[in-house]
């Protein structure tokens, strides 16, 4: 059982929701990344998802992409972001699980990959440009090192194939709230609703949903009908700040804003 | 495995290649537009259609022209050219788009996006919306904004929006991504009409099957004009459409050398060139498996080409296939060289060639001097120069 199986138990039986942020890793430096994820967690948040900078990533919105450019531009490898959470991790008493493009999986290796981030305490990973047919090999890996491989459920994903994903994917399903890339939305699309009720009676596993919560009222409209909520941009567009300002006041502004989406939980 | 022409598989793979390594959000157009391009290749009228405006519209068949006065130039094979360059638009990229155009209407889909390097492909898919009557938005990289101007203006006269895309290196492999970025919120209206043999499958497959009328006419027109099949075709290579187009045809005549020239650019250091399928190594980008620029943790490299169609750090699947089973030899030009064959033609035969093809003609006239001269060279002149002109004069610093 991994420690996000774990978590999501612990969370059904006292009847709770988890609170995952989303950050990327080295923006704009790998000190303040380690430093934020300890602060989310600090303040509640269930698990962590690490996004590993790509220069192509083209699920993501503006906000994402450019914290990517930034981070890359910096000279961030992805051996200094295993080394970072390989001394971040053991302090942290909640799951990181890595948002990363298969074109970096493959390269590195997908054994090597996997071996990597799991020596440095990640518990899965979230690829997102691997759909289900292609994803064999790495499930394959990830199953003999009981590391999750998070897949993908969107709006546009057939009933019939959405119950194939559920079958392949192990820690949790991802369900992505709009039909686009990620971002900040005003409105959520109402039908998510009745789209994640539906997902939840075709599976035991927990269903998380992300893309575009940012707000209290999104997260009282979806907490009630998922296992969890990602939020994003939101912290991302935040984070952007502290290149130019006062790191401390930044993390505390962080920190409020997700007191406020906390505060919203069921 | 050996090249064989029954590729690809139900999978999308060309041997190891290809597959679909896209957003889940796209699998539902990517499986619906397979079905009806597949529905597409066994109705009549739909055959019939794309025939008549390759006829009546583009003006296909187009000429296999001996270039004589090229051929005593470099005194050896005989050299002829494939005028893709006469193609209503210019180039090669209309006899995708129009095919393309016309699965989007059996879609019924309102709205096309499409990406853009050199502009010949927004170009040419701005004409098919125009002809066809839906709304179109192209992608284009502020870079290839500054170098392809007449293109540029020349979509917006056609009524295409052109978006211009300040992200990464600001030129095609970002057009790229923004087309993919709209098409993952747009797609229930959308269709992307992608514009080389790259990215997810079914779309290296639709484009090579569109672009193979250039191979099939060849092939035809070698055997009325010289009585025989060719003994070496050559054909630039950047995603590689006018190539894949051009050898798919003559991929089963074993006795056919095919040779594929991609970008040298100023070096052979990583970031001065685009020739991919010389320097690069497999892995995935743009939705497919295939050979890369990439560094040891899978970021894209930078590429450099005189010719924004060609400045791309990917190639298509079927080539990486061709490439590793030996069927296509992959060899480069560089910037001078290509400079100097566009010179060549320019002035021994009064056509301007556009940058990406004269990177295949710099290659052939080399070719072709150590051939004996009974045998023959084809070489794909994908496109027409007119566009480079002011790029070219930049770089020789004269005024335009």
């Amino acid at each position: 059982m991994s420690s996000i199986d774990t978590l999501f138990k612990t969370l059904r039986s006292q009847n709770r929701k988890a609170f995952m942020p989303f950050v990327t890793a080295g923006d704009p430096d790998l000190e303040f990344t380690s430093a934020l994820l300890r602060r989310l967690v600090d303040r509640g948040s269930s698990m962590c998802e690490l996004g590993i900078p790509y220069s192509d990533p083209i699920a993501d919105g503006p906000v994402i992409q450019a914290s990517y450019t930034r981070a890359l531009d910096a000279g961030l490898h992805v051996a200094d972001i295993f080394d970072m959470l390989a001394g971040t991790t053991p302090e942290l008493p909640a799951p990181v699980v890595t948002m990363v493009s298969y074109s970096i999986v493959y390269r590195i290796g997908l054994a090597q990959y996997v071996a990597r981030a799991k020596a440095a305490g990640v518990a899965g990973a979230i690829v997102p440009d691997l759909p289900v047919q292609e994803s064999d090999d790495l499930a394959k890996v990830c199953r003999s090192e009981d590391f999750s491989l998070i897949q993908l459920v969107t709006p546009t994903t057939p009933p019939d194939r959405a119950k194939q994903i559920a079958d392949k994917t192990t820690g949790f399903i991802y369900y992505v709230s709009v039909t686009g890339i990620t971002g900040e939305r005003t409105e959520l699309p109402p039908q998510i609703v009745d789209n994640v009720a539906w997902l939840r009676e075709q599976t035991d596993l927990p269903v998380c949903i992300g893309f575009g919560i940012s707000r209290p009222e999104h997260v009282r409209m979806l907490a009630p009908v998922a296992d969890g909520l990602i939020v994003g941009s939101a912290i991302v567009r935040r984070v952007a700040e502290a290149a130019t300002r006062d790191r401390q006041s930044v993390l505390s502004e962080i920190a409020d804003y997700v007191d406020q989406l906390l505060a919203a939980m069921p | 495995m050996g090249a064989t022409s029954q590729v690809p598989d139900q999978a999308g793979r060309f041997g190891a290649f290809g597959g679909r390594y896209v957003p889940e959000t796209l699998t539902r157009a990517l499986d619906e537009l397979t079905r009806q391009y597949d529905e597409a290749c066994r109705d009549e009228s739909f055959r019939a259609e794309l025939e008549d405006l390759s006829r009546h519209y583009v003006g296909r068949p187009s000429p296999l022209y001996h270039a004589e006065r090229l051929t005593a130039r470099c005194g050896g094979a005989q050299i002829y050219l494939k005028r893709e360059d006469l193609n209503h638009t210019g180039a090669h990229k209309i006899n995708n788009t129009l095919g393309q155009a016309l699965l989007t209407r059996r879609m019924g889909k309102p709205r096309v996006i499409a990406e853009t390097g050199a502009g010949q492909h927004g170009v040419a898919t701005a004409t098919a919306c125009a002809r066809f009557g839906f709304e179109c938005v192209v992608y284009m990289g502020e870079e290839d904004i500054r170098r392809q101007k007449p293109n540029v203006f020349s979509m917006r006269l056609l009524g295409a929006e052109v978006r211009p895309v300040s992200t990464g290196s600001r030129t095609l492999r970002d057009a790229v991504n923004e087309a993919m970025r709209d098409w993952m919120a747009t797609v229930e209206n959308t269709h992307y009409i992608l514009g080389s043999s790259v990215g997810p499958d079914p779309f290296p497959r639709i484009v090579r099957d569109f672009q193979s009328v250039i191979g099939r006419e060849t092939r035809r027109q070698c055997l009325e004009q010289i009585g025989r099949l060719p003994d070496t075709i050559v054909a630039c290579c950047g995603g590689g459409s006018n190539a894949a187009g051009m050898f798919y045809p003559f991929i089963d005549d074993a006795e056919v050398k095919l040779v594929g020239v991609e970008a040298g650019g100023r070096s052979e250091k990583l970031g001065d060139h685009a020739a991919t399928l010389n320097f690069g190594r497999p892995g995935v980008l743009h939705g497919a498996f295939s050979y890369v620029m990439q560094d040891d943790d899978g970021q894209t490299a930078d590429v450099h080409s005189v010719s924004a169609g060609l400045d791309y750090p990917g190639v298509g699947p079927e080539h990486s296939f061709w490439k590793d089973t030996g069927r296509v030899q992959y060899t480069y030009a560089n910037d001078r060289e290509t400079l100097d064959a566009f010179d060549a033609l320019a002035k021994s035969e009064g056509i301007l060639p556009a940058l990406e093809s004269s990177h295949a003609v710099a290659k052939a006239v080399e070719i072709a001097a150590q051939m004996n001269k009974d045998e023959v060279v084809v070489v794909c002149l994908s496109g027409r120069g007119d566009k480079d002109a002011a790029e070219i004069a930049r770089l020789r610093g004269e005024h335009f």
